[in-house]
């Protein structure tokens, strides 16, 4: 097993690699760099610069190395901690990521349990009942969950929320505890508010798993060791959950690292829709207006984030399955 | 090639003739007795279809162009078509619009004036047009004359929301396509090596593709579209975006191509073909590839909302497609904000068409990929 996570650990390192030289690729792409846009602004805004000072801001960055010495300072900073300055929130990086990042980790990590949590269920029953009311029923909310993406789900409940109830979704919060500090009231506030957008972002993520699991288990149950199970006399819910159950949501646990991608984007999207205080809305400035070291580190670290889910659901799958764990390694 | 027909002789009983078919039917005539069978499939292509006529003739469907403005009917809700007027048939029509300023909330509202009547033409004369950039017509489906017809309400320039739905199909449906192709090429091409040649090559491709499906999508569309610049013509900036998506599209294409030639190169007819002096281009092309022909068409038809959804979604943000550019992202864009929503709810129409293709193309997408191997039970 140590072995295995070891091994796991291995791959990861060089993606990380690959993964910062995309994001500085990122970074690099708009035409200009981020300091001659820094001096604009200053300028703009009536600030005087002076040679020394361009010359000590371009060593400062190493703008006056070659691009990939360049890289080396930039991940070397990211390393430490330093991202790099927003020009647009004219705050250092790090400290606009340090308040957004843990929502959108809360929230996709919710996000997923709540698609599990829903999904197995639910799989579970459709199969069992295939071809039943309950079954169909939910095969074309499956369907809809598939084909409607989050932020068109998000606007539209919103607009019912709307004219229904007169309701509008502030954010995460209620206005009085929007910018205050953390306590159990506000956390509880946070809660109520909550649900609709991890629902939102499940919708699809949830529908695919349960098309998944009826799959898995329907494909399970055909087998003839079920039969034999039946004919033997166990009783039928027995017969279900000691082995095919199992079976059929063993490769389920890989989907995390697959839904993972899925859920961040859906996640960034609905948060913009929503305006939630997540790592979305703060990209889509970034982006809108070329902050390109906010918007690099953000790219950089949602994918890091990425790997580790990737990471702990395929630690969980050998946890689960001994035929990973002990033949992983080679293939 | 209908070999079915070829009856036995002595035989004539139905149930006998339906078994022979089956023996004598090729792989694609069974695919499709198979796909036949999928109502939800054949409705999602049927309705495709009529989608697609949708944004090919949509100069002469649409009542107006995209840009045409009706000063005075901004925010027009959509309009009601009555038939019976005082209990009595008179076709369609509708009535006429009044505007007036509500002095409570400051926001114009519209009437229905019953006194005054439009009835609705077919194939009448409105605003000439070319189509496809090639033909003049002042020919439309239909249309009303001496006074605007918003079938999904305007927008808040006074344009009408469904001409504009129906002319943002082109880009928001071809796009999938155009996406696709490009991603099918390297798909092909990449998977192909690496399922073929297999060894060193297949590792360092499939690091590649796990690479890039670890990365989310919309944060890297998001980044990466910051790029493109904003005076763009709407031509370069389609092509850009196409490329764009398809630089996490091809990895599904390819992978499903790696794995099936995996299994394949180990198949008897290829060795044969081997030994018989074939080159590694015609055993791809005229061997392996035909034989899972029917397994790349799902996957295609597959891949096809995720590209659709990708542009509605980035143009959506005001980073994909831009005004004066017509596409469903960009007509979502005026439904961005609550406060918009609820004044005119009608802004989220465009996304009716969104909704109905991605579900379309998961329907057939799913049909297809239960006949696409007919030997399976």
């Amino acid at each position: 097993m140590l072995g295995y996570i070891a091994y796991r650990l291995a791959i990861a390192i060089p993606l990380l690699l690959v993964l910062s030289v995309v994001s500085f690729i990122i970074i690099q792409l708009p035409p200009g760099d981020y300091l001659s846009t820094y001096i604009n602004n200053l300028k703009l805004s009536g600030v005087q610069i002076n040679e020394d000072e361009v010359v000590r801001l371009k060593q400062l960055y190493g703008l006056d190395k070659p691009v990939y010495m360049q890289y080396f300072v930039w991940i070397g900073n990211f390393i430490k901690g330093d991202l790099g300055r927003s020009f647009q929130w004219n705050r250092p990086v790090n400290e606009i990521l340090a308040e957004r990042v843990p929502m959108t980790v809360l929230i996709s990590v919710l996000t997923t349990l709540f698609a599990w949590i829903i999904a197995i269920p639910i799989g579970i029953y459709s199969a069992l009942r295939q071809y039943s009311v309950f079954d169909y029923t939910f095969t074309f909310i499956g369907y809809i969950g598939l084909s409607m993406p989050g932020f068109l789900l998000a606007l539209i409940l919103m607009w019912f929320l709307f004219s229904r109830f007169g309701f509008s979704m502030p954010g995460l919060f209620s206005s009085e505890y929007a910018v205050a500090p953390w306590s159990l009231a506000k956390v509880f506030d946070m809660l109520k508010h909550i649900w609709l957008p991890i629902i939102i972002i499940g919708m699809s993520s949830t529908a695919g798993l349960i098309r998944t699991m009826r799959g898995n288990l329907l494909d399970e149950l055909r087998k003839q060791y079920v039969i034999v199970a039946r004919a033997k006399g166990l009783p039928e819910r027995k017969l279900v959950f000691k082995y095919p159950v199992r079976i059929a949501i063993n490769p389920l646990i890989s989907t995390i690292g697959w839904m993972l991608p899925g859920i961040i984007s859906g996640e960034t999207l609905v948060s913009i829709v929503l305006n939630i205080q997540t790592v979305g809305p703060v990209l889509l400035r970034a982006v809108m207006s070329q902050d390109m070291y906010l918007a690099g580190s953000i790219t950089l670290i949602l994918s890091i984030l990425t790997v580790i889910g990737m990471l702990i659901s395929d630690i969980l799958l050998a946890w689960a399955d001994p035929r990973i764990r002990y033949g992983g390694i080679e293939g | 090639m209908n070999d079915a027909q070829n009856k036995p002789n002595g035989y004539n009983e139905e149930e006998v003739l339906k078994e022979e078919n089956i023996y004598y039917a090729s792989q694609w005539q069974l695919i499709w007795w198979k796909f036949r069978r999928h109502k939800l499939a054949i409705l999602g292509g049927i309705v495709l279809f009529l989608l697609y006529i949708l944004a090919i003739f949509c100069e002469f469907l649409a009542p107006y162009s995209p840009t045409t403005r009706f000063e005075g009917y901004q925010n027009a809700p959509p309009v009601k078509i009555h038939f019976f007027e005082n209990g009595r048939f008179q076709g369609p029509f509708i009535y006429g619009l009044e505007r007036e300023l509500n002095t409570k909330t400051f926001q114009w509202e519209f009437k229905e004036d019953n006194t005054k009547k439009y009835p609705v033409k077919f194939f009448a004369k409105g605003e000439t047009y070319k189509l496809w950039g090639m033909f003049n017509s002042d020919k439309h489906l239909f249309t009303v004359d001496g006074h605007p017809l918003f079938l999904f309400g305007s927008d808040n320039m006074g344009r009408c929301l469904f001409s504009r739905s129906l002319y943002g199909a082109r880009i928001s449906l071809s796009i999938g396509l155009v996406g696709v192709f490009l991603s099918f090429v390297l798909g092909i091409v990449i998977g192909g090596v690496s399922g073929y040649y297999g060894g060193t090559v297949d590792i360092y491709i499939q690091r590649i593709i796990e690479f890039l499906s670890s990365i989310p999508t919309i944060p890297l569309w998001m980044a990466l579209s910051a790029a493109l610049p904003k005076d763009w013509p709407v031509i370069k900036t389609y092509f850009a975006i196409t490329i764009i998506l398809s630089i996490v599209g091809w990895t599904g294409l390819a992978r499903v191509v790696r794995g099936k030639l995996l299994a394949l190169r180990e198949e008897d007819y290829t060795m044969a073909a081997r030994l018989a002096g074939a080159s590694e281009w015609r055993i791809i092309m005229r061997h392996l590839l035909p034989s899972f022909s029917s397994h790349l068409i799902v996957s295609i038809t597959l891949s096809i909302p995720g590209m659709i959804l990708g542009e509605t979604s980035l143009s959506f943000l005001g980073l994909g497609m831009q005004p004066p550019a017509v596409s469903w992202g960009v007509l979502l864009q005026d439904a961005q904000n609550i406060a918009a929503v609820a004044l005119y709810p009608w802004k989220l129409l465009p996304s009716i068409f969104v909704i109905l293709t991605v579900l379309c193309f998961n329907f057939l997408g799913d049909g297809l990929r239960d006949a696409a191997d007919p030997y399976a039970r």
